[in-house]
């Protein structure tokens, strides 16, 4: 069936800036993709618009209505929860255990919602125009001024769960200040907000489950997504305990699988995190969008070895209190920090950004330390010859506040930093450095949530709608359960309204071409008897990308990561190694699949990046620079959403933009200065 | 360092188990346990060994996955996680035991990895509050002593990993469920369900196959969270309220 997000205008006029398309050559122009949801009028009452004209489904036909859910975390626990208790049949699906241990818990710092219950002039319109301005003008503004409208119901809602947030004396709500921005508008629960957040979602969920409007299926894994007559109607799943591949049907299907960070393979994502249900969705006709969009998060444990398996972010609301600096002088760098005169260090961040200081975004943040390190002011142990870190020191705050203060604010993640490094950062100053930590690419979807596959709608860090080129703090949080409890509830009811749907058999040809396809792949890397580990080429490909198309970017380096992702695939299919069988517990099988989908997505991030020119955000291209070394945009040339679709094996993909409109924000360059 | 490790080996739920013995060498301090059991599989599949299953996620001390009794101590000699236990606590040459989680109500899936959904179904027996999305009043509309949200707060951080169930000899889930009948107990939101909540889901406690509680305290010395011995009190406390209310 035809998509009606798709204009069917011309592709690409000859005169479109292309001067230096770097890209040229790796992919071929599509037709422009717009978002045909969301509706006219001021942005302030779009959403309540959309809400009034999106149909309902009469609570007694809603039993009848099916819906799957991939990924039980923030996002999507709390999207089944809600559509549980609308009472639509539900089915969720996790990887994990349980839905309890979705990566959302692992979120330390907050969550943003407009409140403005410190009365320092915080209202929805600053939470939206910081969002908007902390994503650099990339993110979609009638979908990021929703997401300001709704965060102040999330507060009300998990409070109501039994969240427990922190209090002031007087009982109420305290908040704290993130990067990026001057108001105090981030509610927490110490260093675990995502924690009690994604337990109040798991709670209402397994409310469901015990209600019976919700099944829940437990280590199981999507591994091919279901379309029928251009429609999504189903997904295979693998069970991973007997190995078993399932087939669920059902009206509608959501994704809410979280993000693809860990195609760098040291990354803050937990180690199951994976791009599998939307990489297979991606290959199905769902456009990805923007997937060189990587947040690299500037507070993470700096590397310590060859065998470390991932780095442990430290909450950036460390930087409210903590003072970060180099020493002045590079011959101070293996010096104990304690005995570096005040005089000689360089507190570099309130040098060059006084009215932000510590708290600039997190782009800034990471760049800057990049950069001291760069010209060898970096501390601590040198790996591979340079020393990766800069100190985050809390003397100045410990003698200011006194100690029990800053236990009582983040105890938790001084005792874990304590635990990784083996030192007291009571008394040293902490090592830090940046590291890949959340993805702001994933697959595109319009207003409603919906992708270019009609049936399948895309929530949580799965789709690319909210952050633009860059996160700031506790929005990631915000959007997840913004997504999950308020959007998408309200915005699937229109698709829904158009059910009953025909009724699919599981003799379907489609349903057994999915089912086949991934017998085949499953199949394969079982018989193929190569020689070396699936582990072993992850951790190769996510050196490439660090390499290539991490903090900063080039055309040369990029195009060689290309070259050097084609060959280590290539070698991948040939040689990888799994033993066992597929008929149990076989984590080396499910790794295979996982990483066989990385490398498709990290050429096509490479690609994505080399086709954008500008230093956005956390992408910093060197060709795209201003005098003084800051991220320059070409707003004239690159105000777009680069959807990319997917032509075939060994085609090249399909690039679609969308045009971002700016109507109630004016663009503007970044300054933190 | 140089280690010796003694794992349990066990092909799946209903084949018979025992301990293989494995060395590793080039083990440095700095690795968490995890990694160092990864050094050992990248080993095992180069010989053609199928390697490890063990459960793991986040390896940032949150996920509550990771699940090995480490000689004989549930997560090993430090109170935390497995994930968060570094080589630094062992020595060179040394003799590790590692096994999975012991409890009649955690079954042994495969070498390392126990079922513990179990938990899952006694959160759905009442491990919640009751309230739609979208019905909720303003947060500030009900004031919390600070008193009372951190102490919820800090038994709310139970990690749901069961090293309280592993360590207790009776296999008893009182400290997981004491932590979150304390943690809705505390807050106002919490109070309408609260006798149907402890009695329900102590309830689906037993039926599940988890042992009494006998105070012996190892869940709580265990527990990489610190959940104190205490929630187990107000657990038997607010049971005891829900009896006499005629739950």
């Amino acid at each position: 069936m035809s998509n009606p997000a798709l204009k069917t205008s011309d592709p690409s006029s000859p005169d479109d800036p292309q001067q230096h398309d770097d890209a040229a050559g790796y992919y071929v122009p599509g037709d422009p993709i717009a978002d045909t949801k969301a509706p006219g009028g001021p942005v302030e009452d779009k959403w309540d618009t959309r809400q009034f004209e999106a149909r309902i489904v009469n609570p007694a036909n809603r039993r009848k209505v099916s819906v799957i859910m991939v990924g039980t975390g923030l996002a999507g626990g709390s999207a089944a929860a809600t559509l549980g208790e609308a009472g639509y049949q539900v089915k969720t699906f996790c990887y994990q255990d349980s839905p309890r241990r979705a990566h959302s818990i692992a979120a330390q710092g907050g969550i943003n919602a407009a409140k403005n219950y410190k009365g320092d002039g915080d209202s929805v319109h600053r939470l939206f125009y910081d969002t908007i301005k902390g994503g650099d003008y990339r993110s979609r503004e009638t979908n990021v001024f929703r997401l300001a409208q709704v965060s102040t119901n999330i507060i009300d809602q998990c409070v109501a769960q039994g969240v427990p947030f922190a209090r002031e004396y007087g009982g109420l709500l305290d908040n704290r200040s993130f990067g990026g921005v001057q108001v105090s508008r981030t509610f927490y629960a110490r260093g675990q907000t995502g924690q009690q957040l994604l337990l109040g979602a798991y709670q209402a969920l397994e409310r469901q489950i015990g209600a019976g409007t919700v099944q829940q299926y437990s280590r199981h894994e999507m591994v091919e997504l279901v379309v029928v007559d251009g429609r999504a109607r189903g997904v295979i799943v693998r069970d991973m305990v007997t190995g078993e591949l399932e087939t669920h049907l059902a009206d509608v299907v959501v994704l809410a699988s979280g993000g693809y960070g860990n195609v760098f393979f040291l990354s803050t994502n937990a180690m199951g995190c994976n791009v599998t249900a939307t990489w297979r969705a991606h290959r199905k006709g769902a456009y990805m969008a923007n997937p060189c969009y990587t947040q690299i998060h500037p507070t993470c444990i700096p590397v310590s070895g060859a065998h470390q398996s991932k780095l442990t972010l430290m909450s950036e609301s460390l930087r409210n209190d903590g003072r970060i600096w180099v020493p002045k002088d590079a011959k101070d760098a293996d010096k104990d920090p304690r005995e570096i005169a005040e005089d000689d260090r360089d507190y570099y961040l309130e040098r060059i950004y006084p009215s932000f200081g510590n708290l600039v975004p997190r782009d800034i943040a990471s760049r800057q330390a990049k950069n001291m390190c760069d010209e060898g002011r970096g501390v601590g142990p040198e790996v591979e010859g340079v020393r990766r870190g800069v100190y985050l020191d809390f003397s100045e705050a410990i003698g200011r506040l006194g100690r029990p203060a800053i236990e009582s604010k983040y105890g938790n993640l001084f005792d874990m930093y304590a635990r990784i490094t083996g030192e007291d950062p009571y008394e040293v100053p902490m090592r830090i450095y940046p590291a890949v930590h959340y993805v702001m690419g994933g697959l595109w979807v319009d207003y409603d949530l919906q992708s270019t596959i009609p049936g399948l709608f895309v929530a949580g860090e799965a789709n690319f709608s909210d952050h633009g080129a860059n996160r700031l703090g506790a929005s990631a949080l915000m959007q997840g359960l913004a997504d999950g409890y308020f959007v998408l509830p309200n915005t699937i009811r229109d698709y829904l309204a158009d059910s009953p749907f025909e009724k699919i058999e599981e003799s379907h040809p489609a349903v057994v071409e999915a089912r086949e396809s991934a017998e085949a792949r499953i199949n394969h890397f079982l018989s193929n008897k190569g020689t070396r580990s699936v582990d072993s080429y992850h951790r190769e490909l996510g050196n490439i990308m660090w390499e290539y198309c991490g903090m900063e970017r080039t055309e040369d380096g990029l195009k060689k990561a290309i070259d050097l992702i084609r060959t280590l695939k290539d070698d991948f299919w040939r040689n990888v190694k799994v033993l066992g069988t597929g008929d149990g517990v076989n984590q080396s099988l499910e790794k295979a699949g996982r990483v066989a989908d990385f490398f498709e997505l990290g050429e096509l991030m490479c690609i994505d990046a080399l086709n954008r020119r500008e230093s956005c955000g956390g992408h910093f291209r060197g060709e795209s620079q201003t005098e003084d070394g800051e991220a320059l945009r070409h707003d004239d040339q690159y105000a777009y959403v680069a959807a990319w679709e997917w032509a075939g094996e060994g085609e090249k993909p399909v690039l679609h933009k969308e045009d971002l409109v700016y109507e109630a924000v004016k663009m503007a360059a970044r300054s933190y200065k | 360092m140089k280690l010796t490790l003694k794992i349990w080996r066990q092909a799946g739920p209903q084949a018979e188990g025992g301990i293989r013995t494995y060395d590793v060498d080039e083990i440095s301090e700095d690795m968490s346990f995890l990694e160092m059991l990864d050094v050992l599989n990248e080993q095992l599949i180069n010989d053609d060994e199928e390697p490890i299953v063990f459960d793991h996620d986040c390896r940032e001390g949150i996920c509550g996955s990771c699940d090995l009794m480490i000689n004989g101590e549930a997560h090993g000699p430090e109170v935390t996680t497995t994930c968060q236990l570094h080589m630094r606590s062992f020595r060179d040459g040394e003799t590790i035991t590692v096994e999975p989680w012991r409890a009649a109500a955690f079954p042994i899936i495969k070498d390392l990895m126990v079922d513990r959904s179990a938990f899952d179904r006694i959160i759905a027996r009442g491990g919640f509050v009751s309230v739609n999305t979208g019905a909720a009043p303003d947060a500030h509309a009900t004031p919390v002593p600070k008193e009372s949200a951190d102490r919820a707060f800090d038994v709310a951080t139970c990690i749901g990993c069961g090293a309280c169930v592993a360590a207790c000899p009776n296999g008893s889930a009182s400290l997981f469920l004491g932590a979150k009948i304390t943690h809705l107990g505390e807050l106002p939101q919490g109070q309408a369900e609260r006798d149907t909540r402890v009695a329900s889901m102590v309830a689906q406690h037993d039926h599940e196959g988890f042992g009494g509680c006998t105070n012996i305290g190892e869940c709580t010395s265990a527990c990489p969270k610190g959940i104190p011995l205490d929630v187990i009190s107000q657990l038997n406390k607010d049971l005891r309220t829900a009896i006499r209310h005629g739950h």
